[in-house]
């Protein structure tokens, strides 16, 4: 149970920034090494703001959950209009690109924002004791065992980020300019030939990837500290995840960071982290041998 | 008026088109003919922005659209119905429609007038476009071009595959637009369906003009033909 929660929250964060990696990739074809720098740079911007913005401790977050997405969904769009550009979007040109701009961003951070690992306060954080049921003399009982407890801040990061999965499908499915996007996705050339601004559409996608990532990581800085080498994990799992769901599949994608979420928690408290790590690649091998498309992907055409 | 000035172009380093002229007038067919490998599509997207001039240019009446950048060609009023059709698959038939009269910056009424031509378009607006048979893919990727309000239609091999019946609906379309005063320009590669169609046919090989003939004068003689497609 409390497995399944700690689970869940990573789930959550993780579906967040894989759906930005996931969206880059099916709409632009880009393999965005960068990504997890994208992730360290929303949680360092929302100690920046948390700690520059005076008050209660829900001002300066709230004002981070706004400020680190743009921002970072800024400098995102500026990487692709000035490197990934000029390189065509040449698939392995690209791959390189991104790795430079992964060092730039992380080596940047350390010599403005230092080594040090730095919290962020959440800004709710009451304890809230789980019931367990247990057969008891006649019949069920619910009891509420020591140390069996959750916060609400980690409650709160679940549904903001399904909040947030809802916002982008809606925005994919139901608006014009997800339409626009997913016509570029299919066909760049046509979508050129009908006058869609393809250079535009592609630099907003990697802005919204870059800034989704910086949303998960401004929901996950008050329990887990933003620290310059961060992004490692989320670009590893994100990856995990999304060649498990399907490149460039947004429902399988967010199944599959459930799925691993879910099982790294799971797995970690009942095992150690390792295992997890380890499952979980193994669980990628697997399904590139007998699913190379992934679990939803629809595949090559 | 469509004008093509001298135009190179190519892929990369590879040079498909060389100081390749033609011109197409309002309310004219103009069929190119050529062997496999001559550029004819090469010749369709250069016109549409989507290879780079070397060197030339590409006019539509005067103004010099080869400077435009790719995603503004489509509005100066050119409807282009790709080899293949090159649908997007994943979305309904009204989807994209939609995107056509975006790019048209048209508005219902364009759209209505599209769906009157393909009757059958307006009963599956819903469906997605590869669920779609052959002939009524054709028929959305000509409706899509429709829906930009094309001065020039450029279709590329448009009754590829189809059924006879298909065949006939998408040539009276043609003959249709024609009328408007819509000028077209027609890839297609059996001679007989361009000969009963075209007001001017153009010859060309490896990427050059070889020469522009009356379609009256090649339905009187089909030794000129033989000459310059060398079947």
């Amino acid at each position: 149970m409390l497995a399944s929660l700690e689970g869940a929250v990573t789930a959550a964060v993780l579906a967040l920034t894989a759906i930005g990696l996931s969206l880059v990739f099916g709409v632009m074809r880009v393999v965005n090494v960068a990504h997890g720098e994208f992730f360290m740079l929303g949680a360092v911007l929302a100690w920046w703001v948390a700690s520059h913005v005076g008050g209660p401790p829900a001002v300066g977050f709230v004002a981070a959950l706004v400020i680190a997405p743009l921002a970072v969904g800024a400098l995102a769009a500026l990487a692709d209009m000035t490197v990934l550009k000029r390189v065509a979007y040449d698939p392995e040109r690209t791959i390189v690109a991104t790795i430079g701009i992964l060092y730039i961003l992380q080596q940047v951070t350390l010599m403005t924002y230092g080594p040090e690992a730095r919290p962020v306060e959440a800004p709710f954080n009451t304890r809230l004791a789980l019931p367990w049921v247990e057969w008891g003399e006649g019949g069920i009982q619910l009891y509420w065992p020591w140390g069996l407890s959750t916060t609400s801040y980690k409650l709160f990061v679940i549904g903001a980020a399904a909040a947030v999965l809802v916002g982008v499908w809606l925005l994919m499915a139901r608006t014009r300019i997800g339409l626009l996007m997913r016509a570029t996705q299919l066909d760049r050339e046509m979508a050129l030939a009908f006058g869609i601004p393809v250079e535009r559409v592609y630099a907003m996608v990697f802005g919204i990837g870059g800034a989704l990532a910086a949303l998960g990581a401004v929901l996950i800085v008050p329990i887990q500290q933003a620290h310059y080498l961060m992004g490692g994990d989320p670009l590893l799992l994100s990856f995990i995840v999304v060649i498990i769901g399907g490149l460039g599949s947004l429902p399988g994608t967010v199944a599959a960071a459930v799925l691993i979420g879910l099982s790294d928690g799971i797995i970690s408290v009942f095992f150690s982290p390792t295992l997890a790590k380890i499952l979980a690649t193994l669980l990628v091998a697997l399904v590139l041998v007998f699913r190379p498309q992934g679990l939803f992907g629809t595949g090559a055409k | 008026m469509l004008e093509l000035d001298k135009i190179n172009a190519g892929y990369g380093r590879a040079q498909i088109l060389r100081d390749l002229s033609l011109s197409v007038a309002p309310g004219e067919i103009l069929c190119l003919l050529g062997r496999n490998g001559a550029g004819k599509t090469t010749t369709m997207k250069a016109i549409m922005g989507l290879l780079p001039l070397m060197s030339g240019a590409v006019r539509l009446e005067g103004r010099e659209i080869s400077k435009l950048p790719a995603h503004k060609v489509a509005g100066c009023g050119i409807g282009y119905i790709p080899q293949g059709r090159r649908l997007f698959g994943e979305l309904t038939v009204a989807q994209n429609l939609e995107i056509g009269l975006r790019a048209g910056g048209s508005g219902r009424e364009v759209l209505e007038d599209a769906l009157d031509l393909f009757p059958r378009l307006r009963e599956r607006m819903h469906q997605r476009a590869q669920t779609l048979s052959g002939g009524e893919q054709q028929m959305l990727a000509t409706a899509r071009a429709l829906c930009v309000r094309p001065r020039i239609l450029l279709l590329d091999e448009p009754t590829e595959g189809l059924q006879p019946s298909m065949i006939a609906a998408i040539r009276d379309v043609i003959g249709v637009m024609r009328d408007r005063g819509v000028g077209i320009l027609l890839v297609e590669q059996r001679i007989d369906a361009v000969l009963s169609v075209a007001d001017r046919v153009a010859f060309i090989e490896n990427g050059r003009n070889l020469e522009t003939l009356e379609a009256e004068a090649l339905r009187r003689d089909h030794r000129l033909i033989e000459t310059h497609l060398g079947v």
